[in-house]
């Protein structure tokens, strides 16, 4: 399986944010978006999941699901958590799951692996944002995606969390998945190749 | 749990928890309702011949009340981006967020009329019409607000704008199911003529309503 973007270019606000990128990611590799404030980090993962349009270029998945799109195989953990504040843990967990996938989701083995089990039952309100952050990720390990695209997933977390995530992360990347994660920092994961964005400044 | 019924199970929870403003179109429907022999004054006979349109205006203003919030909430929390990335087409996914919306808003309004009918001196029978015009009629209302609440998902003070949009659109429905009324109790058209184009009305919204909303979510995010 491979991610491959060809020849990408996206305009926001008559401004051309990237043009001519060009990106291929494989079935166990990590791709690190790497680049100053406002060089498209954000840009390229939104437009990957769908929720942006190209203005040149295409995003294919080879090998993927042919029935499915792209942004249909991806999970997307953007900078909101996308958590309703009065369902409980595990109603939000439940409602994402159901929704993204088909399958029957592991809810109880997802929460164990971000340490939230104990306050499954409590409403989302009363999270802290570390917590909320938490919750999201359960997300992608609730519901198999071969795709992770990863907004500065790292944010909110304290260091114990963050090595629980980079955990999950090279669990994944050893299952056959795939990462392309926005970042500043180190994500605590071996062999992770970087993509420059926004050399002209 | 297939998808779409997540999706109406958690619009429904949300709505009828704390902070969830199911009860709130009910109460402004109840405000409005009452305040209006007090401004008209103790002329029963009056009131009785007001009676449907002040209910029909009442339901039309409530139903709007907690329509800003349908697809902004989501917008807000991030909650849209996943909704959009989902296997279901975002059309159904428009639809049964709006029929949950109809059924924690629209319905109550529904429920609430004959008592409120009860204070405007309205005869059973006039009661009996507006109750199943309303039944009829608040769904289109619900629909083609969704266009509305679609357009101004991304504004931050959408919910003034909305109404602006959303009111001309509406004004059919508010004549028809005001016309229906009306002539089951004084006449002189049978009921069914302007009760049977209410019906079309309302099914046109229900076609149209989610396929426009869904075309302005999909824009509105870029």
């Amino acid at each position: 399986m491979e991610l491959i973007g060809k020849e990408l270019a996206c305009t926001r606000g008559q401004r051309e944010v990237f043009s001519g990128l060009d990106f291929r990611v494989a079935a166990g590799e990590a791709l690190l978006l790497v680049g100053h404030n406002g060089a498209g980090k954000s840009t390229l993962l939104r437009l990957i999941a769908g929720l942006l349009r190209a203005s040149a270029g295409t995003v294919s998945l080879d090998g993927g699901d042919p029935e499915l799109s792209v942004p249909e195989q991806a999970h997307y953990l953007g900078h909101q958590d996308a958590l309703k504040p009065s369902l409980t843990v595990t109603e939000n967990l439940r409602f994402w799951a159901s929704w993204l996938g088909d399958e029957a989701p592991a809810l109880d083995a997802a929460l164990e692996a971000v340490a939230l089990a104990e306050i499954a039952d409590l409403p989302a309100a009363y999270l802290s944002a570390g917590q909320r952050r938490r919750l999201s990720i359960a997300r992608l390990v609730a519901i198999r995606r071969p795709v992770w695209l990863l907004d500065e997933p790292t944010s909110a977390l304290d260091v114990a969390s963050q090595g629980r995530l980079a955990e999950l992360m090279a669990a994944h990347l050893a299952s056959g998945g795939l990462i392309l994660a926005a970042t500043h920092g180190p994500l605590g994961l071996e062999s992770a190749r970087e993509l420059r964005l926004g050399g002209r400044t | 749990m297939s998808a779409l019924s997540a999706l109406l199970v958690r619009d429904v929870r949300i709505a009828l928890r704390v902070g969830g403003g199911a009860m709130m179109g009910v109460l402004f429907f109840l405000t409005v309702v009452t305040l209006m022999p007090f401004a008209l004054g103790p002329d029963l006979a009056l009131l009785r011949r007001l009676g449907p349109a002040i209910l029909w205006i009442g339901a039309l203003l409530a139903s709007l009340l907690a329509l800003d919030r349908l697809f902004s909430a989501d917008h807000d929390d991030g909650s849209l981006d996943l909704l959009l990335m989902g296997r279901v087409p975002i059309e159904l996914a428009v639809a049964v967020k709006g029929l949950a919306h109809w059924l924690t808003t629209g319905l109550p309004l529904v429920v609430a009329a004959p008592i409120l009918g009860l204070f405007l001196n309205l005869e059973p029978k006039a009661i009996a019409a507006v109750v199943l015009t309303l039944l009829v009629g608040t769904p289109a209302l619900t629909f083609i607000g969704l266009v509305g609440a679609g357009l101004t998902v991304a504004l931050r003070r959408g919910g003034l704008l909305l109404p602006v949009l959303v009111l001309p659109l509406t004004v059919p429905v508010l004549i028809f199911g005001v016309a229906a009324s009306n002539a089951a109790v004084v006449g002189p058209v049978p009921f069914g003529t302007p009760f049977t184009i209410l019906c079309a009305l309302t099914l046109m919204s229900l076609v149209i309503g989610p396929f426009a909303a869904g075309a302005t979510l999909r824009h509105g995010l870029e």
